[in-house]
């Protein structure tokens, strides 16, 4: 039976408010926390958030009736009380997958995260988590080589990779910028990397950058024998800027690049990731305004979604947070978005933050990068933490030894093979770390003095933390 | 302050990746390592190659890789024969992880004469 046109505002959960729905396989799924105003119902505010980042306006259009709006809706079917906290609630809804084009996050995210955020009704809206279809996760293309194409390539297995930004992170000469990295790579590290700030300034422009960068690695290789590499930052003011940049550091033989994903946008990205991928070239992620997105617990998008939308567009490492010295619930929202950056399946797990199953399939995982405030003391909990697909980060901690960079270098290089080592004999690293760096600091007096510059931590963690599900 | 010792022209600065900023391993470390290689499920395989070529990826198998070996003392008297037959060769251990088709973990057990 045909609907009849009838002009006027209908509530919205006559429409989107849909609690016997049983999502699809198909559908993509998402979990809002919905903080109201005064006075309005729960089931309308669901209601209303599933329409506005769907198919709803403000007031029924007689162009409705030309399409089956009732496939096309987005559908609030559940809502739960948020532990702890009796100002919101948490909103379920369903999107058919028809509603998004194919292997773009832009699309998606233009929906979910659009007008709805502005919504008078609403105090504040937070995106809690999505759960993307395996079908909709085949049509992005991903990161470029994923975690063991990297190893391979750049021949690390079985420990963390190292790195360390170049500080200062701006005014540095071309050249001297260069020596840094140097410093750096010949000491044992595996990577450095341009900070965020280094596109191309008047002070170093990027293409002599690019060129002295690329001499420190070569020199470092040859010396070593071990292969290295820099994040060389392409991002841009323009897309086709980023991809000359990008072209000429494949062209100088550099195995990695970096860009901005948030700043640079997920157009941009998405591009330069299929790009690293036919070009056997790595990408590394770095997260620029990400606290300004998911930091607020009201209002926002959560770290984990963003982490989601970077697997899908593409990128081989991505900043996760380092976790130490941290509150007890951040340690556990991060293991559960390293999982979500590097497992093929996670499960729900609402201790972890994770509202929804997560299917990727056989794409490829994202190295989680622990960067920031890090020295030769966090080691221990590091290994322990990341494991070895990861990324462990120590500019400071590199830069800041008194005996320069390459000396610093080879203290954490040394500092994490002993971790390692006494991890693979079984041994608790959080525990037994101080042992295990004095151990190791006999035989390097590189490690001996970083350990005495920078303080000692406490190794407090042997116990299991405890959850912060409440977002107090 | 110390001078950081490296240097093109010292084959000393030449590294092995994992655990070569390490001291040796003695016996006991090795035999610690290759009991990690069989608990975690990993297949051991043995490479070899001579010092000049060692920036590559693909070192001489040492016969196939050992599927299924659990024994310390088996592999160790692989890595004997293929040290004593390549005496002048660096030669590896790999612990292959067949679902993720990427080695887990990599060491080097005896170093040739580096250059």
């Amino acid at each position: 039976m045909a609907k009849t046109y009838s002009a006027g505002v209908q509530e919205y959960r006559d429409t989107y408010w849909m609690p016997d729905y049983t999502p699809l396989e198909s559908d993509i799924l998402a979990c809002f926390k919905v903080t109201p105003q005064d006075g309005v119902p729960r089931e309308e505010l669901a209601a209303a958030v599933a329409a506005e980042s769907s198919t709803g306006t403000w007031t029924t259009v007689w162009t409705d009736l030309l399409t089956d709006l009732d496939h096309y809706k987005g559908r609030a079917y559940a809502i739960e009380d948020v532990p702890g906290d009796d100002t919101c609630f948490y909103a379920f809804i369903a999107y058919p997958l028809d509603l998004f084009e194919e292997g773009s996050v832009v699309s998606v995210m233009t929906s979910l995260v659009g007008n709805v955020f502005g919504f008078k009704a609403l105090r504040a809206l937070r995106l809690e988590d999505i759960r993307f279809p395996l079908a909709y996760v085949m049509t992005c293309n991903g990161p470029p080589q994923g975690i063991h194409v990297e190893r391979d390539i750049l021949n690390k297995y079985g420990r963390p990779m190292l790195g360390c930004t170049i500080k200062p992170k701006l005014g540095l000469s071309a050249k001297n910028y260069g020596r840094a990295c140097y410093e750096g790579l010949r000491g044992g590290l595996d990577f450095t990397k341009d900070d965020e700030n280094v596109t191309s300034q008047p002070f170093m422009r990027w293409r002599p950058r690019f060129d002295f960068v690329m001499e420190a690695i070569n020199k470092a290789e040859d010396e070593t024998g071990e292969r290295k590499g820099h994040y060389l930052n392409v991002t841009s003011a323009t897309a086709d800027e980023m991809m000359k940049r990008a072209e000429y550091a494949k062209e100088i033989g550099a195995p990695i690049i970096m860009h901005d994903y948030i700043t640079g946008g997920w157009t941009a990205n998405t591009q330069l990731a299929q790009w690293c991928q036919d070009n056997g070239m790595l990408l590394h992620i770095h997260r620029a305004m990400h606290a300004v997105i998911d930091r607020n617990p009201h209002h926002g998008i959560h770290f984990r979604v963003l982490a989601k939308i970077l697997r899908l567009s593409g990128g081989d490492h991505l900043h996760s947070g380092t976790v130490v010295g941290k509150l007890e619930g951040d340690r556990e929202a991060t293991l559960g978005w390293i999982d979500i950056m590097r497992d093929s399946y996670i499960k729900e797990d609402r201790s972890r933050g994770i509202f929804f199953d997560q299917d990727w399939g056989s794409m490829p995982g994202v190295i989680p990068v622990a960067s920031g405030g890090i020295h030769v003391w966090h080691m221990p909990a590091l290994v322990n933490i990341f494991g070895d697909d990861s990324v462990l980060q120590f500019g400071g901690g590199t830069l800041g030894h008194p005996w320069g960079n390459a000396a610093g270098a080879a203290a954490n290089r040394v500092a994490c093979e002993a971790c390692v080592e006494a991890r693979n004999m079984g041994r608790e690293l959080e525990k037994e770390g101080k042992d295990i760096l004095q151990s190791a600091a006999k035989h390097s007096p590189e490690l001996a003095i970083a350990m005495e510059t920078w303080k000692e931590i406490k190794f407090e963690f042997d116990t299991v933390d405890k959850i912060d599900v409440s977002h107090k | 302050m110390q001078d950081y010792q490296s240097s093109l022209s010292d084959a000393e600065s030449r590294k092995f990746e994992t655990f070569s900023y390490l001291p040796a391993f003695d016996a006991a470390q090795t035999r610690t390592q290759i009991q990690y290689i069989i608990d975690k499920g990993w297949n051991p395989s043995i490479e070899h190659t001579e010092p000049e070529n060692s920036f590559g990826s693909y070192w001489y198998m040492w016969k196939l890789p050992m599927f299924g070996e659990t024994d310390v003392d088996a592999i160790l008297k692989e890595l004997e024969s293929c040290h004593a037959a390549h005496p002048n060769n660096h030669v590896r251990l790999l612990g292959l992880d067949n679902y993720v088709q990427c080695a887990g973990t990599s060491m080097v057990i005896f170093t040739g004469k580096t250059v």
